[in-house]
């Protein structure tokens, strides 16, 4: 069951902890949820943003391989949903993540293949939704208090990316919940994931504010969240 | 070249120098502790060391895990061809095939923009 190098691995759902049915389900909520994704993402996708959203898939992949501590033994990384989601738009990040996942179960054996897509469900789908959802509410508060300066846009990828987290972990209880092949409590697997991803999302927080005050400095013309959402806001204050 | 051209490939090249170094380099840093979710599979069980390597003695989750049905492909557990320490450069090759595997895919979508039925077609 340990590989040699445990190391880099990202550690997703293993194949056998959900049964067959509730896996295959949510394979078919995952492929269903990216071909939506897929139609949507051609509102957000052009030459000049197709290079960012490929290098972000690509920074995704990088830094899951980075497991930082959050506990004694126990240890955490990016899942990547609001990072994504603000940069390059909801459903190409969510594609984004998608393809990460793919990549790492099938070239690297990190994450079952057939647990794939409720890796995806929880991460690429509920990550990207919950954190993106977030994201926006707060960047349209803020937008009616005046200008929002770059710290502003790091404190809100920082909440989202926190929101998108926890939401993503409470993905695997419910799948758990529906068809989960062991016999630990639900209280128990529930209260410990939100208590760890409320840390794990603390460390995602601080990736995502970082990188994308990062690219906003650079190039604040290629984030999405700031190139779409302005006009709405104005238009109601 | 402008300086705003100019500006424009450092950030490129910036943001693909930083993903390789961190894939090849800063990921020798990681945890190799269980994360949330592993840790949350393995609560009710205790990891205990035995002539086969680790053994889980009691009642969880992790349990009932399968092994991966790649197990065995030349680049799992980020070990190229299941040599030990090879991990940031399987890491390298990950970050190239996911930026060629969504650079693609993105760029088809946003071809297929032009062909929208919402479009006129000339």
């Amino acid at each position: 069951m340990q590989g040699v190098n445990e190391q880099f691995l990202a550690m997703h759902m293993s194949d056998g902890i959900v049964n067959a049915p509730v896996s295959l389900l949510f394979l078919g909520i995952a492929v269903l949820a990216l071909g939506v994704c897929a139609y949507r993402a051609r509102t957000e996708l052009d030459e000049r943003t197709v290079p960012l959203a490929g290098l972000v898939a690509a920074f995704i992949f990088a830094v899951q391989m980075v497991n930082f501590p959050i506990l004694p033994g126990v240890s955490g990384h990016l899942l990547g949903g609001a990072l994504a989601a603000i940069l390059v738009g909801p459903f190409t990040g969510a594609l984004c993540v998608a393809v990460v996942l793919i990549v790492q179960a099938l070239l690297f054996a990190d994450g079952g293949v057939t647990a794939l897509g409720t890796n995806i469900v929880n991460m690429a789908v509920i990550g990207v939704a919950a954190g993106y959802g977030t994201a926006v509410l707060v960047y349209r508060l803020l937008r009616r208090r005046g200008a929002v300066g770059v710290p502003a846009v790091g404190a809100l990828s920082f909440v989202a990316a926190v929101v998108g987290t926890v939401c993503a972990a409470m993905g695997f209880v419910l799948e758990y919940a529906l068809g989960g092949a062991a016999t630990t409590s639900l209280g128990t697997v529930g209260t410990y994931m939100f208590g760890t991803h409320v840390l794990i999302g603390i460390g995602e927080g601080i990736i995502t504010a970082l990188t994308v005050m990062a690219v906003v400095r650079a190039r604040p013309d290629l984030v999405y969240l700031l190139r779409t959402n302005p006009a709405a806001v104005g238009a109601n204050a | 070249m402008t300086e705003t051209t100019q500006r424009r490939w450092w950030f490129w090249i910036g943001f693909g120098v930083i993903t390789l170094l961190i894939a090849g380099g800063v990921s020798y840093l990681a945890s190799s502790d269980p994360d949330g979710l592993d840790s949350a599979t393995l609560q009710g069980c205790e990891v205990v060391e035995s002539a086969d390597g680790e053994e889980l003695q009691g009642d969880c989750i992790a349990q009932h895990a399968e092994e991966h049905s790649l197990a065995g492909s030349p680049l799992a557990d980020y070990a190229l061809g299941g040599q030990d320490g090879t991990g940031g450069l399987a890491g390298i090759v990950g970050v190239v095939v996911t930026v060629l595997v969504a650079g693609v895919l993105f760029w088809f979508i946003a071809r297929s923009r032009g062909r929208a039925p919402t479009q006129s077609g000339d």
